[in-house]
C-alpha cells in the first residue's frame, strides 16, 4: 500500500518534472541576458538617511532624558519579560538529582516486580532490577533501575571503601551510564578465559566500559567516572535487599557532580 | 493584470523579477534542493500533525501490530504507531518527512560547501553566508526534536544523550537542562508539548524567517557567477532570465524534488519505529545509529577519551561536554569567522562578484579539506561499532585508529589539497604560455610570408 502510494505519488511528480526540464531546455527560447550589477552602494541616499536622523537628534530638547528613560523602559520590559519563562520548570532547585528511591532493607524486583532470590542470580547473566513497591512512572527515575550480576568473589577486588557492598560476589549497579545517561544493556561475560580475561559492563551508545570486579571504575571509552554501586545484602529468606545507598551521584555528570553523595 | 497593477502597483517589481538573471551553473541548484524539500518538509508535516499526540502519559497498547500488545508506551509512541500502520498513507507522509530531512540537510550541507570553496559568502555577500550557517545550526536542532518526538526506544537514546550533552555544559548546564525538561530526566509532563510546539512551530518559522531574508538578500546582491565567458565580470552578470528561460526549470526542479521524496518514502524504509519498542530509561539497544547529520557528533562523543576536567573534589567540565558541545561549537565557529579571518589575513576587502574556481585560492581550498576532512573522520568514527560488526575489525583498535587520524589526517590533507590547488594553477600558466607562445609564433609566420611577399612583389 505504502509502496504503492510512494510509487504513484513519486513518478507523477517525476514525470511532470521532467515535461518541465523539457519544457525548459527544448521549447522556451533561451536566451542569455548581460545586465549590470546593483551599485556597490548608494552614496546620496547614505547621506540622507545619516541627515535625517542627524536632524532629529537636534531638534528635540533633553536629548539626554529621552535617551535614559528609552533604556530604563526597555529594561523594565525586558526584566518583566523573564519572569513568566522562570516558570518554564525549577531553575534552582537541583536537589532531586540526588535523590534516589533506594532505603537500607528495600528489596530487589524484577520487571514483573517478583522479589529477586540471590540463589537466582547467576554467573555470566545479567538482571535488571527495582526497588519494590514503585509504579511505572517512578521506575523511570533515573535512580531507579539497577544492573545485578554475579561473580566469583576470589575475582572481586573491590576498593577499600567499597568492601561489604557485594552480597557473596552478587553486585548491583546503576544501570544508567555516567556518560550520557544511556541504559548498559551490554554484560561481556568471558566465556573463555584467555580471550578476554576480565569481565565488563558496556553502554551500547558510546561504548563506555567499566570492570565491575573493581568497583565500576572506567576501562574504557568516554565515560569519566566510575559506575554507581549499590550496597546489597541477602536476608535470611534469601531475597536480595539493599543495605543502603549508591556510593555516588547516578546518571550522567554535570558541573560540580563530585562534590555530592546520593541520599535517599 | 491591469486589474492587479492598479491596486498593488507592484508591475514594475514584477517586471524586475521576471527579468532577474540566473547564471547558469549546476552547482547553483544545490540551495534550491534544500528549499524545496523545506516545502516538502512542511508540507509532510502538517499532515502528521493532525495524527501525533504529544504527550507521554503511559497507555498500554492495543493496536493492529500484535507483537507490541499488551506493551506500556507513552500516547505519543502510540500515536505514530498508529498513524504508520492503521492510518492510508500515514506511513508514506511519516517516511516522505523523514526523508525530506535527510535530504534536506544533505543539499544545505552541499550548498554550504559550494559557498566556501567558491568563495561565494565574500563581500557583499557575507550576511547571506551567515544567515545560511545560522539555518544549518537551527535546521540540525530541529531535526534533532522531529526525531526525539516519536519516543521510540532509538529517539529516547537520543534525546538523552542531548540531555547529557546539555548537563555537561560549564556552570550552568545542571540548571539549565533541569529548567527545559521541567526536572530531571526523563522531565516533567509538559516536555513533550513543549517540544511539540518547539518542532512544529518556533523552529520552522524561525527557518523560515531566514529563509526569506536569505534570499531576499540574494536577490537584492544579484547571483555570483563563474568566469566563463569574456562577457562575465565583476561588472556585468549574465545569465538567464526568470521567466521564461529559468521558471519551468527551477518548477522541474520543486515538483522532481518532491517526486523522488515520495519515491524514497514510499520505497525505501526509513526508521520503522515499531520494531524498535518504546523507550524506557532503563532499555537500550545495541547499533544504534542516528540520522546522517547527527553522525559527527556520536562520533566526537565516542572518539573522546574518559576526560572529565576535575579539581580536587570539583568537576569542572564533565566529559559529554566535549565531543557533544566544544566540537560543534568549534566548527560553527570557524563558519561563522571564516569570512572575516580570511579578510584579515588575506587583506582582500573588495567587492567580489564572480566566483574563484577551488585552484585559485589555495590557502582557502586547503583549510577547508582540512575542516571537512577533520569533521568526516569524527563521522567516520561514529560508524566504528558497524564496521566492527559487519567486516570484524575490533572496536578498539578503531577508536585508537581514529584518535590518532582525526589530528594527523586532516593536516595531510589539507596540505595535499593546496599543493594540488598550485600544481593546476602551475599547469594552467604553462599551457597559457604555450598557447600565447604558438599565437605569437603564427603571427611571426604570417608577417615572414608576408614580408617576403612584399620582398618579392
Amino acid at each position: 500500500m505504502t509502496q504503492l502510494l510512494g510509487l504513484a505519488i513519486g513518478l507523477a511528480l517525476l514525470f511532470l518534472a521532467a515535461a518541465l526540464v523539457v519544457v525548459g531546455l527544448k521549447l522556451v527560447p533561451i536566451e542569455e541576458v548581460a545586465e549590470e550589477y546593483p551599485p556597490q552602494e548608494h552614496p546620496g541616499e547614505q547621506q540622507v538617511i545619516a541627515e535625517l536622523i542627524d536632524e532629529s537628534g537636534t531638534r528635540f530638547t533633553r536629548a539626554r532624558l529621552f535617551k535614559l528613560g528609552l533604556a530604563g523602559a526597555g529594561g523594565t520590559i525586558g526584566l518583566a519579560l523573564l519572569a513568566p519563562a522562570v516558570s518554564f520548570g525549577p531553575l534552582f532547585h537541583v536537589g532531586d538529582f540526588l535523590r534516589t528511591p533506594w532505603r537500607r532493607g528495600r528489596r530487589l524486583v524484577d520487571e514483573n516486580g517478583r522479589p529477586l532470590k540471590a540463589a537466582e542470580i547467576e554467573k555470566e547473566n545479567f538482571y535488571l532490577a527495582f526497588p519494590e513497591g514503585l509504579d511505572d512512572e517512578q521506575r523511570e527515575q533515573v535512580a531507579a533501575s539497577l544492573v545485578v550480576i554475579r561473580l566469583d568473589p576470589d575475582q572481586l577486588h573491590l576498593p577499600p571503601q567499597l568492601k561489604g557492598y557485594d552480597a557473596h560476589g552478587i553486585l548491583a549497579y546503576s544501570r544508567i551510564c555516567t556518560h550520557a545517561g544511556c541504559a548498559i544493556t551490554l554484560y561481556r561475560a568471558p566465556l573463555f578465559q584467555p580471550d578476554e580475561p576480565r569481565p565488563a559492563l558496556v553502554c551500547p551508545c558510546h561504548y563506555s566500559t567499566f570492570d565491575p570486579a573493581t568497583g565500576g571504575t572506567v576501562t574504557f571509552g568516554p565515560a569519566g567516572r566510575d559506575l554507581p554501586l549499590l550496597p546489597l545484602y541477602e536476608d535470611s529468606r534469601g531475597y536480595l535487599r539493599a543495605k543502603g545507598n549508591f556510593d555516588g551521584p547516578v546518571g550522567p555528570s554535570w558541573w560540580g557532580v563530585r562534590l555530592w553523595k546520593a541520599q535517599p | 493584470m491591469r486589474w492587479l497593477d492598479e491596486r498593488s502597483a507592484t508591475a514594475p517589481y514584477l517586471r524586475k523579477a521576471l527579468r532577474y538573471l540566473f547564471p547558469d551553473h549546476w552547482s547553483f541548484l544545490l540551495g534550491e534542493v534544500a528549499l524545496y524539500c523545506f516545502v516538502v518538509l512542511v508540507a509532510t508535516g502538517v499532515y502528521l500533525t493532525f495524527f501525533f499526540v504529544d504527550s507521554t502519559r503511559e497507555v498500554v497498547y492495543h493496536g493492529s501490530y500484535l507483537p507490541l500488545h499488551g506493551q506500556k508506551m507513552s500516547e505519543a509512541y502510540a500515536s505514530v504507531v498508529h498513524l504508520s500502520l492503521s492510518v492510508r498513507a500515514g506511513l508514506l507522509i511519516r517516511q516522505t518527512h523523514h526523508w525530506a530531512a535527510n535530504v534536506f540537510l544533505a543539499a544545505i550541507v552541499l550548498h554550504l560547501f559550494r559557498v566556501f570553496f567558491t568563495g561565494g559568502y565574500r563581500k557583499p555577500r557575507e550576511l547571506t553566508y551567515w544567515l545560511g550557517v545560522t539555518m544549518l545550526m537551527l535546521s540540525l536542532l530541529e531535526a534533532f526534536l522531529g526525531y526525539s518526538l516519536v519516543d521510540d526506544l532509538m529517539s529516547g537514546m537520543g534525546l538523552v544523550i542531548g540531555y547529557s550533552v546539555g548537563l555537561s555544559l560549564p556552570f550552568v548546564g545542571q540548571n539549565l537542562m533541569n529548567w527545559l525538561f521541567g526536572g530531571e530526566f526523563p522531565g516533567g509532563p509538559q516536555l513533550w508539548p513543549r517540544m511539540y510546539v518547539a518542532h512544529i512551530l518556533i523552529f520552522p518559522i524561525l527557518i523560515g524567517m531566514l529563509l526569506g531574508a536569505h534570499l531576499l538578500l540574494v536577490a537584492m546582491r544579484h547571483h555570483t557567477q563563474f568566469r566563463a565567458k569574456r562577457k562575465q565580470t565583476e561588472r556585468t552578470i549574465v545569465g538567464v532570465p526568470a521567466w521564461p528561460g529559468q521558471a519551468p526549470r527551477s518548477i522541474g526542479l520543486l515538483v522532481g524534488t518532491a517526486g523522488f521524496l515520495f519515491l524514497l518514502g514510499g520505497l525505501v524504509q526509513i526508521n520503522p519505529i515499531w520494531l524498535w519498542g518504546p523507550y524506557h530509561t532503563y532499555a537500550s539497544t545495541n547499533g544504534a545509529q542516528p540520522d546522517w547529520y547527527l553522525g559527527w557528533l556520536i562520533g566526537g562523543l565516542r572518539l573522546m577519551p574518559g576526560f572529565d576536567v576535575v579539581i580536587g573534589h570539583y568537576t569542572l567540565v564533565p566529559g559529554p561536554f566535549w565531543g557533544g558541545a566544544a566540537f560543534p561549537l568549534v566548527v560553527f565557529g570557524f563558519l561563522y569567522l571564516w569570512p572575516w579571518l580570511e579578510r584579515r589575513f588575506s587583506g582582500d576587502v573588495a567587492f567580489h562578484n564572480l566566483l574563484d574556481r577551488p585552484r585559485d585560492a589555495p590557502v582557502r581550498t586547503g583549510i577547508g579539506v582540512g575542516m571537512v576532512s577533520w569533521v568526516f573522520l569524527v563521522f567516520l568514527a561514529g560508524a566504528s561499532d558497524r564496521v566492527d560488526v559487519t567486516f570484524g575489525v575490533g572496536y578498539v583498535p578503531q577508536i585508537w585508529f581514529y584518535r590518532v587520524a582525526v589530528l594527523v589526517l586532516p593536516v595531510v590533507f589539507g596540505v595535499v589539497a593546496w599543493w594540488i590547488c598550485k600544481d593546476l594553477q602551475a599547469g594552467e600558466r604553462v599551457a597559457a604560455d604555450r598557447r600565447h607562445a604558438q599565437a605569437e609564433a603564427r603571427l611571426a609566420r604570417m608577417r615572414r610570408a608576408q614580408d617576403s611577399r612584399v620582398d618579392s612583389g
